[in-house]
């Protein structure tokens, strides 16, 4: 059995655990807990900690497993250790939350420092009638012309399809580059 | 119990804090990265700093502050021989060339100025060696630390967004495609900007300008926020092999693998 590996990532909230519900044949593993702090219960009531864990199975030789991290800063000691491997990786961002754009900037950061695969940035809650621009998050997020940066919405499995498939387009381009 | 441990783990505003409520005496030593410092405390209140090679000498602080010239300085070290700092004042007091306020003024300004460099240090062993005094002979200062402690938690804040901002100095900086025209750049950025280039990675544009994590993170994000370079991955890095990335090598089989992968996740 062959297994590959993409990492979802993004600031706390950003919508990675349902993003990889939406796609993973099996329930998401995840090792989520009840926030304590005041100011992020306001926005979700538990948060993942250390993983989600999703599965998608191409054949019987062949398996794509998808890792969430954890969105709070203070659990970035895994990402380095999830990010070990990957094909590649997605940086979600809430499209609604422009208060996190600076964290989602400066994930997006590490994980390029980590390791030289290639990466799409999804812009999550993009049905929110709140929701920025395509954009106005590009500028945010001052990423250059070239990075994918895809509407999303978590829920929709079309569109989290959309995002798995760009980056798997990436991947294949850059084998193709000979990089 | 010894006071020792990293600055890692904690931090020097709050090993002041600490000797300022415990009304120390003794001499804070940190072994950075690539220099030691020794800063002395009396009775809660800094007395004596230096770092490096700096001796922390009357002459050579009053050289720096451009109290007296080169000549006179290195007149002083060639002849003043086993001369205390104490003596030294007086006889520049006594001959008109600085006021005791100068020598005051000038130690307290360079002894601040050493605790604060010690601010943007991230990494160092430290150890307090409760019977370790000022070099004898070097002139004592009795400064607060209240201050000194406010200014390090605003440094170490603001080196905290800017670590968000730049979290690795081991990405390149490149000049961006359409980069805006009319910037003024100061001396300091000019500096940097000259190094720009794919193969240099910010901690060695740092190395080539002396110049340490919280500066070299100042300057980058003024130039990224002018819209004039972005971060890259340096060019020509040594990219790990990552054998876990493909359960194969063969480059054919690992094209076929995606493809296989594209065509599960279109069929759902």
């Amino acid at each position: 059995m062959q297994t590959v590996k993409m990492v979802v990532t993004g600031p706390f909230s950003a919508g990675k655990t349902q993003f990889i519900q939406s796609v993973s044949e099996i329930d998401v593993v995840s090792t989520e807990r009840k926030i304590s702090s005041e100011e992020e219960r306001s926005v979700k009531s538990s948060t993942t900690v250390a993983m989600d864990f999703g599965r998608i199975t191409v054949d019987e030789d062949l398996v794509l497993y998808l890792f969430g991290t954890p969105g709070q800063k203070r659990f970035d000691f895994m990402w380095e250790i999830l990010s070990e491997g990957m094909l590649g990786f997605i940086v979600m961002v809430d499209s609604t939350r422009p208060e996190t754009f600076r964290e989602a900037r400066s994930i997006l950061e590490t994980f390029r420092a980590y390791a030289p695969t290639p990466f799409v940035v999804a812009a999550n809650k993009q049905d929110a009638e709140d929701a920025w621009e395509l954009e106005d998050v590009r500028h945010a997020l001052r990423l250059d012309s070239k990075t994918k940066l895809l509407p999303c919405v978590a829920i929709d499995r079309n569109t989290v399809k959309t995002v798995l498939l760009e980056l798997l387009y990436s991947i294949l381009k850059e084998m193709d580059s000979g990089k | 119990m010894a006071l020792r441990g990293n600055l890692r783990d904690i931090t020097m505003t709050q090993l002041l804090n600490l000797v300022h409520l415990a009304s120390k005496t003794g001499t804070l030593v940190v072994d950075g990265v690539s220099e030691q410092a020794y800063i002395s405390f009396r009775d809660g209140k800094l007395a004596y700093a230096r770092v490096g090679k700096d001796d922390g000498s009357l002459a050579s602080v009053l050289h720096k502050a451009n109290k007296i010239s080169a000549n006179q300085y290195r007149a002083i070290v060639d002849r003043a021989g086993q001369m205390t700092d104490k003596e030294l004042g007086l006889i520049l007091i006594n001959a008109g060339y600085v006021s005791q306020e100068d020598i005051l003024l000038n130690l307290q300004g360079y002894f601040t100025d050493v605790v604060r460099r010690l601010f943007s240090w991230v990494e160092g062993i430290f150890r307090f060696e409760s019977e370790m005094l000022p070099p004898e002979g070097r002139i004592n200062v009795r400064l607060d630390l209240e201050n000194i402690i406010m200014e390090g938690s605003r440094q170490l804040r603001e080196l905290e967004q800017l670590q968000d901002e730049i979290p690795s100095l081991d990405m390149a900086l490149v000049f961006t495609n359409r980069p805006r025209t009319n910037v003024n750049l100061s001396v300091e950025e000019w500096k940097v900007v000259k190094f720009v280039d794919p193969k240099n990675t910010m901690r060695q544009i740092a190395g080539a300008n002396k110049l340490n994590d919280l500066e070299i993170r100042k300057i980058v994000y003024g130039l990224l926020q002018a819209g004039l370079v972005e971060m890259a991955r340096p060019a020509g890095a040594i990219v790990q092999p990552n054998p876990k990335q493909f359960p194969t090598k063969n480059k054919e089989e690992q094209k076929s693998l995606i493809n296989k992968l594209i065509g599960r996740i279109r069929s759902m």
